[in-house]
């Protein structure tokens, strides 16, 4: 048993608890499919896919519609079988366009032959970091980022601890949960490939300990592999954040705009383990995922859906939303989007489809009375409140010196703001802008080398 | 579709236990003891005061918020606190519109001029104290006997001074007089035990982080260790830690002035930092300059005035922080 470290800051919002009760007893099941799907050409951050299908193509469910693009990418695969209406943007949970492929369903549900990894224990880091890459595994709990670049350690990098979080600490979802109830021998095997592939001594599984049943499961699956921990977490929110993990789980704290890699250690998420163990095994690249629909709905639910599926879908599975439903998020209500339309295609990063009576946005603002909580609640140990006002004075030098960009969005301050104030959106802002001037400085210097270059180019040929 | 959906920023929850309007709340049911042990040693006076400050605070609040066409915010409850505040720091033979002339310093001058709500820079009750002690120092002078229990003073009470239990020529009280509250003073800083009470209330509820209270009265009892020698001794008259903390307004300060959130630092180290600054100041108005009998206003405000600096200088590193590679690097 290791020593738990407690992470500086979080909150325990009621609606942890309260929240997570609804839908944290129901088991999978298993969505009907919808008679149309739009698959985003873009599921993970980096580079969008190219697209391998046209209007008309016939496509089988786990055929790769879309071909990864340069390192920073994984390949999107059909999530039925059906023909290829069309290849258009639509509007995704963030309100921007992406290019997605449209696919009326067949309802025949014909599969791609699937070829499992004939000797799984043979593979390697850059075997296994490939596979992920065809899979389309990405970060599953979230955050989307690309499993084969998780994958490519760089020779200098020692990692000597693989996590999995099954923390799951956003209010109302359960489906990393009822994952781990499920299918937790099947996590594990996925995460005993990668700890061999990638040569890891040890496999720490950190859980919340409100989930006493998944510690059970999980600990039963794991329990003939000493390398394995399984830890259970005191329930504190944001308890499933890569680096409050990181530091809950081995005391090593990421640096500033580190990664954990840096610390010696992979996160990924039991979601992407389950998925990387169906690839290896099954040879079934990610095309479902689970999605928690709770909140003011008829009937909350966990729910086996395919990619691509509308919102809409969902809702009216559940038997749509209740009267009193003022917001509709995609995700949880602590880092989730809000959406304003249904027809939201459900992508690998979505874990639960939220619905509220009350709408944060309603409530007037005040002043900052200075009361320092959401100083205290920060688990990045920012002053929140300063870098606001950093940030409505467009002083955004300052801001990144007092580490604005340091900030993971949790919205612990926010929550916990006696006056209201929407802290997390200003330090959002500042990150936002901070970036887009770094990436205009980095231009201008490419330019002005280019220039320089240029320049001692036409002395040397003067000479 | 017909529904209306909201789109916002996340978080989509928020702590509805928490409030400006439930914090000041709170600040008003911990100063509640207080104000009756104050109407219970200095009868009708007292309330009369509190009335009339409160009332002042809310209308100068209300129609300087008009006046100006701004939001109104005074149902905040934060007049109400400043209100109360400053009748505390009142002496009870001080004539009502002492109280009202203190209110609209604190609410209009200090508060509202400077940006209302969070923007002013000193605790607007101890300015407008300030304020009202050099302009009729005379009509300040805390040095009206209590009469527990008794609506109005014995005839002719009023106008006997007694001795205050600072000052240059300290009349000695016993521990319980001060603990208690049976001592001439201001009304809300003599009944020690209301006091602790609501400071007690205010760190169970959260409202107020120890380490300002626990800084300031910590530093003081050293400081007043060291440099008298005697925790309590009855000879020794008001030359004890005990005596000293005990008196004057150093806990209606330290509960309730100095963790002002507004004008106290927000970072943890700048809270202790803020504590042990209040307590010295007043340590040293107290000792070497024996003339002016109250240290305990002039400490905090003096700590006021350097709250951005403590800020500057405490901001928190940081998780993960690690220090540039070369400092002032340019672009």
């Amino acid at each position: 048993m290791s020593l738990f470290h407690v992470f500086p800051g979080g909150i325990h919002p009621r609606e942890g608890i309260n929240g997570k009760a609804v839908t944290c007893a129901l088991p999978i099941e298993e969505l009907p499919q919808p008679s149309r799907v739009a698959i985003p050409l873009l599921q993970h951050i980096g580079t969008p896919c190219k697209s391998l299908v046209v209007k008309g193509d016939k496509v089988k469910v786990g055929m790769m519609i879309g071909e990864p693009v340069g390192f920073v990418s994984a390949a999107v695969h059909s999530s039925v079988s059906g023909t290829v209406v069309d290849v258009q943007p639509c509007i995704l949970a963030n309100g921007l366009q992406q290019p997605c492929v449209i696919i009326d369903n067949d309802f025949k549900d014909t599969w791609v032959e699937l070829t499992p990894v004939a000797e799984p224990d043979k593979l390697d880091g850059k075997a296994i970091s490939q596979l992920a890459r065809n899979a389309g595994l990405v970060g599953l709990g979230g955050a989307t980022f690309p499993h084969a670049v998780k994958y490519s350690l760089p020779p200098d990098k020692k990692v000597d601890t693989l996590i999995l979080n099954g923390a799951e600490c956003e209010p109302y979802l359960s489906a990393d949960h009822r994952l781990m109830l499920a299918y937790a021998r099947e996590i594990v095997t996925g995460a005993q490939t990668l700890q061999h592939a990638l040569k890891i001594e040890r496999v720490l599984v950190g859980i919340e300990d409100n989930k006493p049943d998944a510690i059970e499961a999980m600990t039963k699956a794991c329990e003939n592999d000493p390398t394995f921990t399984v830890t259970a977490m005191p329930t504190h929110y944001p308890q499933g954040g890569e680096k409050q993990l990181v530091y809950s789980l081995t005391g090593r704290t990421v640096k500033s705009g580190g990664l954990p890699l840096d610390s010696g250690v992979i996160v990924i998420n039991v979601g992407s383990s389950h998925a990387l163990y169906r690839a290896v095994y099954e040879g079934r690249p990610v095309v479902d995922r689970v999605v928690t629909v709770s909140g003011c709905v008829k009937k909350p639910a966990n729910y086996l859906v395919r990619i691509g599926t509308p919102v809409e879908w969902l809702l009216e599975t559940s038997g749509g939303l209740l009267p009193q439903a003022r917001t509709l998020l995609y995700g949880g209500p602590m880092m989730g989007m809000a959406i304003n339309r249904e027809d939201i295609p459900i992508t690998k990063g979505c874990s639960g489809i939220t619905a509220l009576e009350k709408s944060s946005a309603l409530e007037n603002e005040s002043n900052c009375i200075r009361c320092g909580r959401c100083s205290s609640v920060c688990p990045m140990c920012l002053v929140p409140s300063v870098l606001d006002k950093l940030m409505r004075k467009g002083m955004y030098d300052e801001a990144e010196r007092q580490g604005v960009m340091n900030c993971i969005e949790c919205g612990a301050c926010t929550w916990s703001c006696p006056a209201k104030r929407q802290l997390t959106q200003s330090c959002r802002t500042s990150k936002k802008v901070i970036t887009e001037r770094r990436r205009a400085e980095a231009a201008r210097q490419k330019a002005e080398e280019a220039r320089r270059a240029a320049a001692v180019a036409v002395q040397e040929e003067a000479k | 579709m017909q529904r209306k959906l909201v789109v916002s920023s996340s978080p989509h929850l928020r702590n509805e236990g928490v409030s400006t309007r439930r914090l000041m709340l709170d600040v008003i049911i911990a100063l509640l003891p207080t104000a009756v042990a104050s109407v219970w040693f200095f009868g009708g006076a007292a309330l009369n005061l509190l009335l009339v400050a409160v009332i002042t605070a809310v209308a100068a609040e209300y129609f300087y918020q008009k006046l100006t066409k701004q939001k109104t915010t005074v149902s905040d409850l934060s007049a109400v606190v400043t209100g109360m505040l400053l009748a505390f720091n009142l002496p009870a033979s001080a004539p009502w519109w002492i109280a009202a002339i203190g209110s609209v310093i604190a609410i209009v001058l200090v508060k509202q001029m400077f940006g209302g709500m969070g923007q002013n820079f000193m605790n607007p009750a101890l300015i407008a104290r300030t304020i009202l002690m050099l302009s009729w120092a005379s009509l300040m002078a805390a040095n009206v006997l209590p009469h527990a229990g008794q609506w109005v003073a014995a005839a002719g009470a009023d106008a006997v001074a007694s001795a205050t239990p600072l000052g240059e020529n300290p009349a000695s009280y016993s521990l319980w007089q001060l603990f208690s509250g049976n001592i001439p003073g201001m009304l809300g800083e003599t009944c020690k035990l209301t006091l602790i009470l609501g400071g007690i209330y205010l760190l169970v509820r959260g409202v107020i982080d120890w380490r300002i209270p626990a800084a300031f009265i910590g530093t003081a009892f050293v400081l007043f260790w060291i440099y008298y020698g005697t925790l309590y001794s009855v000879e020794s008259g008001s030359a004890n830690v005990l005596y000293q903390l005990l008196s004057g307004g150093l806990l209606l300060g330290a509960f309730f002035m100095a963790t002002d959130y507004v004008t106290s630092p927000v970072s943890p180290w700048g809270r202790v930092i803020m504590g042990v600054g209040c307590a010295s100041v007043l340590f040293v108005i107290r000792v070497y300059n024996p003339s002016y009998p109250e240290g305990c206003s002039f400490a905090i405000l003096f700590m006021n005035v350097l709250t951005p600096l403590i800020d500057k200088l405490t901001v928190p590193k940081p998780f993960g922080y690690v220090k540039p590679a070369k400092p002032g690097k340019g672009a």
